[in-house]
């Protein structure tokens, strides 16, 4: 490691240097000792276990097959033999490390975000280790930033990150390939932290690309299910895409400013001119980027997908961190992107728009995972809205407590999953294991499960007093604030003005909460309420999760409820005071205030009056979501999954997601790949060029050999013409010249 | 009198090589070339008559060599008919491309 | 270390001794007794060979390693310089040297070509002798190319790398092997019969002005004077010869078939180094003595064009491969259009970059190949549809194919990653429009490597066959983890071979421009 701390620019010491956020460094590097750790157990461990299919299709029809399996997902009826194989000779060194890192990560990061309380800098710490790509005028360091934006994302991925951790211990322990889970997990968090911690957009982009990595790796961890490397495979490409509107993005502030670090672009920015087409072009390609990340249309089509990967992941990666990287990086590029109107709007109207298409598409899953990841990506949609509408504290604050109750949402159902295998796993049956059909009155069977989710429910759909609550009434509020007086209501968006837009916006925000509640109270009612459908043998299974995976819920279940602590909106505390108000907008002011003003345009807030009709609105209509879904929903008629008939009309569109996926496989992938293989292939690289050109050349002069050929007759009279005629042509061309 | 005796030489060169090529015997091929050297010769020897002898000592020179082609021709054709009971030159086609 | 090197005169000797030692090599190699097959290990005809073979290329490493100290990265002119007389009357001369970019060359090279002897080990076992010979007089044309400061000694040279090429694909191959050998040497011969004829032209040309033929590039470079439309001439001939080889779209069907059935150091040595003679080429030759011609707005935008279509195409005709070995080479196709957008655009960091994705690709496109080859001994096939799920029988093999793969997707933290943002990066400055469409190259490449990649490694296991697998074993281990760590280095710290580089990359860039008199390009590089 090579440490060389720069010297800053600045003549001044930064408020931070000499305390422990020098340490800074460690964060990411401790995970990443544990990937290197965990990765080469699973390579040596690999050989000790058995591979001979036979003798595991012994154990499978044993008696030991009581143990809880691993949680080996939906497809696990499928003949897979890694349920037979024995723990990994390695599970126990694997179980301290791979939480153990992330431990040690999180308590150091108290311990900066204790530094940094304390010294209150108004500029980001940055720490030089060396120079990564030095081209010319090009200048890219390998450097970190920690400012207070980055310290709420290191407090997310390592305090969550350590929860679910310590759950995945519980839930992936009996897996064959425990250790290899545990090092992709652990490269997750580094790749992350240094996504958070990147002092420029190349850095950004190392750990933007590496978390899309991991993030392939473990959807596809179960890898020999085609349908789980598909998944993978889709993540990683999808991501690519957006990806590739980062990079032009990139190219662009490069080639114009000549700078790619936050500090550098910040102070230059300006210089694009604001509002100009060039950087609503470049904040454009950059939320392609984000599109991509985290999910938001068009590029939301991997989420779903994801769901192939263990379920620990998908609350870690797939709903608490990588998807809200996106989020991140508008709030982290927000001096651009307060430059430009339009591109805000783009990026508000996505959102919104994503919002209410994902939760319409909630409405109609039964996989209870893939309720959850398009309850995830309508989520994000919020947080676009909040980031794009210039409130970059709202998405942020939507970003921490979402990262609280849907990773507890995802870890609950992960423990619902670990009892329906234990159940189907008991019969050898091959029913869907996360199918909502076949669940019903769990709450018998998982009782601290069902009330923490239950907690994470309300949370997601607004009801105060709970953390979902005061951040989506945030966002809502600023929409709505925004809507008059502020750089973006005098804007026009196609058209369209700026204010009409964020009315609609609004609008629409208040819609999907309604349908956020619907579908969230239909998956508690169809999981833990009713009969139970589960079969009558199975449910002597069922049982609730160890508290090595409990424990975790129960923390996550107490930020749930009190992490609108975080950040007490004044209205609510002028009424009630429930404790000190605005605490992360203050805390995040240094970053994003200047952006956060240059949007609002010193707009008026709007009135306590009208600040509290909106919230008394917002909380009307999530009550009313989940009054219309107890009351519609019947969870005691439900049909089992095999019984079950499919939808038709709209509602089969609904559940068929809209046929996005099958369109693009119809216009998209399809005809590339016809394309390339029966054209480009064929006609162009096998026919035109190596057929005609080559070969043909290659012909040509074979052809010319075989004319000559012909005269070669080998008969000697035939020889005496040509020489003759050769002579009199000879003859004649020299006597008549 | 130069005249009349190119013109005899001329038929016999042309006699000669309408012989070569609408024969097939290679004896009688080889024998209407020996005709053609012939045609050669008498050329030679009727130029020497009126622009000096060189022209009868490249007579000797062709005479020797046709003498010396004419061994080795035979040769061959024995050869050839030995191998393949024949010397009809349509049948005789190795070197066909 | 540099004075060390210093002391012993490194600098004065070491030029000539890396184009002797595989020379006198190939002859030790030829002069070891015969070994009958069935008395030796592993049925290997002579196994002697293969270890005199890998000592001496090791050895060559071990000489040519110094150069990275001994190079002044300071000084952008030549270093450890040699020239001696060769044929007066022509005024050819036997002159070598090392600038930033020959050096790199010089360095990937020496460093493949262990790896390709090991890659062999056990794969060739009939006519070793000759075998490992060819590979060691090949090492000298390919590093002759490199360090050649004359165009008669670089035509030399680069004909000299084309015979035992010929051979070794012709002989060792597979079952196409002839067909692919000919093919190989036609296609790249031809244009450089007419590289040669510019040569001559402009050695002759030299006699007007100097009134002695002169082949001395740095002469030539001064000489200048050539009429318009003999640059244009001169530059098609240098740029087919070149074109050729890199190779640039349409002139690359020699490639997949050459790859294909050449044996595994084959296809890494073409791969590795052999496709880096055309960019090399360019760089060294056919722009600075051209500028006039390459800098033409025309003929810049058409090079850029098939450089673009050779991105885009070569990814999506490799994703539709069926047999991985032909997958990799059209990827390089691909890979091999970004190095020529990098050079055409000629920015400081595109050229860097440029250079940088000559290097990668000799990395990680040489690491694929051994990794087929090593998978192709054990199942002897190809074929992509053979493979399915073996992750699990051979996780060590996946991990390794795995992060070889992601490095020529270009992920952030790998060699392919620097490489082609500075390509990008550079090349945008100068052709927005271009770059953004070259960009998507880097979708196309994750879909056919991640594509290709589930269908071997993941999805379930189905095939018999592969159940029973071997890992690598501790050979396949030694040749693989030098590439995986350099693959690393590459990706986090590439700052000291940028450095080494940037002078000569420089000097280039400014040549051209100021001899190619272009319309000013922004404030490139300064």
């Amino acid at each position: 490691m090579l440490l060389q701390t720069a010297v800053s620019a600045a003549s001044q010491v930064h408020p931070l240097s000499g305390t422990i956020a020098e340490w800074v460094w460690l964060l990411p590097i401790l995970p990443l000792a544990g990937f290197v750790i965990n990765g080469l157990l699973s390579l040596t461990g690999a050989h000790f276990g058995p591979t001979d299919p036979t003798a595991a299709g012994d154990h499978h029809s044993g008696a030991a097959a009581d143990a809880p399996a691993s949680s080996h997902s939906e497809h696990s009826a499928e003949g897979d033999d890694q349920h037979a194989v024995k723990r990994h000779r390695w599970s126990g060194v694997v179980s301290v490390v791979g939480p153990g890192v992330l431990i040690l990560s999180f308590l150091l990061a108290l311990g900066i975000w204790q530094a940094m309380a304390s010294a209150q800098p108004a500029a980001a710490f940055i720490q030089s280790y060396f120079s990564w790509m030095p081209v010319g005028d090009l200048r890219i360091d390998a450097a970190f930033q920690l400012d207070q934006l980055s310290m709420v994302m290191i407090l997310v991925i390592t305090g969550v990150g350590a929860l679910i951790h310590v759950f995945s211990v519980g839930y992936m322990r009996d897996d064959p390939s425990y250790p290899r889970y545990f090092s992709y997990l652990n490269l997750f968090v580094f790749f992350m932290l240094v996504l958070v911690l990147g002092a420029n957009y190349p850095v950004l982009f190392v750990g933007w690309e590496g978390v899309g990595l991991c993030s392939y790796l473990l959807i596809g961890f179960w890898f020999n299910e085609k349908a789980n490397a598909d998944a993978g495979k889709k993540a990683f490409i999808v991501n690519r895409i957006g990806d590739f509107g980062l990079l032009v993005a990139m190219f662009m502030l490069f080639a114009n400013i000549g700078v790619l670090d936050f500090a550098g672009v910040s102070a230059k920015a300006v210089d694009l001119g604001a509002g100009s087409a060039l950087v609503t072009t470049i904040c454009l390609f950059m939320f392609l980027g984000c599109t991509g990340k985290s999910a938001q249309i068009p590029l939301y089509i991997w989420l779903p997908d994801a769901m192939a990967g263990p379920t620990p992941v998908s609350a870690l990666i797939h709903a608490a961190t990588m998807v809200t990287a996106g989020v991140y990086l508008i709030a982290r590029s927000s001096f651009l992107f307060s430059l430009s109107p339009v591109a805000s709007l783009t990026v508000a109207v996505v959102g919104a728009v994503t919002a209410i298409f994902a939760a319409t598409i909630g409405l109609k899953q039964w996989d209870i995972k893939k309720v959850l990841a398009y309850s995830t990506i309508s989520q994000l949609g919020y947080m676009f809205v909040g980031v794009g509408v210039g409130a970059y504290v709202s998405g942020m604050f939507h970003l921490v407590t979402h990262a609280f109750f849907k990773a507890l949402l995802f870890l609950g159902s992960g423990s619902v999953i670990h009892a329906m295998h234990a159940a189907y796993h008991r019969t050898h049956s091959d029913e869907d294991a996360q199918d909502m059909r076949n669940m019903g009155g769990l709450k018998r069977y998982l009782p601290v499960t069902c009330v923490l989710m239950w907690i994470a429910t309300l949370a997601i759909s607004g009801i105060p007093p709970f953390s979902g609550f005061f951040s989506k009434d945030e966002i809502l509020g600023s929409v709505f604030a925004r809507a008059q007086g502020s750089t973006l209501a005098s804007a026009t968006w196609l058209g369209i003005p700026g204010s009409t837009l964020l009315y609609i916006i609004y609008a629409i925000g208040l819609a999907a909460a309604f349908l956020t509640a619907v579908y969230m109270t239909r998956m508690m009612l169809y999981t833990f309420h009713g009969p139970t459908r589960t079969g009558t043998e199975e449910e002597k299974a069922l049982h609730e999760a160890p508290w090595i995976m409990t424990g975790p819920l129960v923390v996550l279940g107490i930020l749930a409820v009190f992490g609108g602590w975080l950040n007490l909106p004044e209205v609510v505390t002028d009424i009630i005071p429930l404790g000190p108000r605005e605490l992360l907008a203050h805390w995040l002011d240094p970053v994003v205030g200047e952006a956060t003003t240059r949007i609002t345009a010193g707009a008026a807030q709007a009135p306590a009056a009208t600040e509290q009709m909106l919230i008394g609105a917002a909380v009307v209509i999530a009550v009313a979501g989940i009054v219309l879904a107890m009351a519609r929903l019947k969870p005691d008629r439900l049909p089992r999954k095999r019984d079950a008939v499919p939808e038709h009309g709209f509602e089969g569109v609904v559940a068929h997601k809209y046929y996005v996926d099958e369109g693009i496989e119809r216009t998209i992938v399809e005809p590339t790949y016809a394309v390339s293989r029966s054209f480009l292939w064929r006609v162009i690289d096998n026919g035109l060029i190596d057929g005609f050109f080559v070969n043909g050349s290659a012909a040509l002069a074979r052809g010319f050999g075989w004319v000559g050929s012909r005269l070669q007759t080998g008969n000697v009279g035939v020889y005496a013409w040509f020489l003759v005629v050769g002579v009199l042509v000879m003859l004649g061309a020299f006597t008549l010249r | 009198m130069l005249a009349e005796s190119l013109a005899l030489t001329a038929a016999l060169f042309i006699i000669g090589v309408v012989g070569v090529l609408i024969h097939r015997n290679a004896i009688i091929i080889f024998m209407c070339v020996e005709l053609m050297l012939t045609a050669v010769n008498l050329t030679f020897v009727a130029f020497s008559r009126f622009y000096g002898t060189a022209g009868q000592v490249f007579v000797v020179f062709v005479m020797t060599v046709s003498a010396a082609e004419a061994a080795v021709g035979l040769a061959i054709i024995i050869a050839i008919f030995r191998h393949r009971q024949t010397i009809n030159l349509k049948d005789i086609n190795l070197l066909k491309g | 270390m540099a004075s060390f090197l210093d002391s012993i005169g490194y600098n004065l000797w070491v030029l000539p001794a890396l184009l002797a030692i595989p020379l006198v090599g190939a002859v030790i190699v030829l002069l070891l007794p015969v070994r009958d097959p069935a008395a030796t290990a592993a049925g290997v005809e002579t196994p002697a060979a293969r270890q005199v073979a890998l000592w001496l290329f090791v050895l060559e490493f071990v000489v040519s390693i110094g150069l990275w100290w001994s190079f002044n990265p300071a000084d952008t002119g030549w270093q450890a310089p040699i020239d001696i007389g060769w044929i007066p009357t022509w005024g050819v001369r036997f002159t070598l040297g090392v600038d930033g970019i020959a050096l790199m060359m010089v360095l990937l090279t020496t460093f493949i070509m262990p790896l390709s002897v090991l890659g062999s080990w056990t794969s060739i076992r009939t006519k070793v002798r000759s075998y490992y010979a060819l590979l060691l007089i090949l090492t000298t044309g390919m590093l002759g190319v490199f360090l050649a400061r004359d165009l008669f000694l670089f035509y030399v040279m680069w004909d000299v790398m084309l015979v035992p090429m010929y051979f070794i694909i012709g002989i060792w191959g597979g079952e196409r092997r002839v067909y692919a050998s000919m093919k190989f040497f036609i296609y790249t011969f031809l244009p450089s019969l007419l590289m040669l004829v510019a040569i001559i032209y402009l050695g002759l040309h030299a006699k007007t002005v100097t009134g002695t033929p002169d082949f001395s590039y740095d002469h030539l470079l001064a000489v200048g004077s050539l009429t318009e439309r003999a640059t244009l001439w001169l530059f098609g001939a240098f740029f087919l010869a070149f074109a050729v080889k890199v190779p640039i779209f349409p002139f690359h069907t020699w490639l997949p078939d050459a790859h294909v059935e050449a044996p595994t150091a084959g296809s890494v040595i073409l791969a590795g180094i052999m496709l880096k003679m055309g960019t090399f080429g360019f760089l060294r030759f056919a722009l600075p003595l051209f500028p006039g011609a390459a800098m033409n707005p025309t003929i810049r935008m058409i090079i850029l064009i098939l450089a673009l279509i050779g991105i885009i195409y070569g990814a999506l005709v490799a994703m539709v491969q069926p047999d991985f070995k032909k997958l990799v080479a059209y990827s390089s196709v691909s890979h091999l259009g970004f190095v020529m957008l990098g050079i055409f655009a000629l920015t400081l960091q595109s050229v860097q970059g440029a250079l940088m994705v000559m290097i990668n690709h000799g990395i990680s496109t040489g690491a694929l190949f051994l990794l087929v080859g090593i998978i192709y001994e054990r199942r002897h096939s190809r074929q992509i549809d053979s493979y399915g799920g073996i992750a699990r029988v051979v996780p060590m093999f996946a991990a390794i194919l795995t992060f070889v793969s992601l490095s020529s997707i270009g992920l952030p933290g790998t060699n392919g990653f620097v490489g082609e943002f500075l390509v990008l990066i550079g090349s945008f400055r100068t052709y927005p429009a271009l770059t953004i469409i070259a960009t998507t190259g880097v979708i196309f490449a994750a879909v056919y490597l991640l594509w290709a990649l589930q269908r071997i490694l993941f999805n379930p296991l189905d095939k018999a066959e592969n159940e029973h697998l071997t890992d690598l074993n501790r050979r396949e281990l030694a040749l693989l983890v030098p590439l995986v760590v350099v693959i690393i280095w590459l990706g986090v710290y590439p700052a000291p071979v940028l450095r080494r580089m940037e002078g000569s990359a420089q000097l280039l860039v400014n040549r051209v421009e100021r001899a190619g008199s272009l319309p000013q390009v922004s404030e490139a590089g300064r």
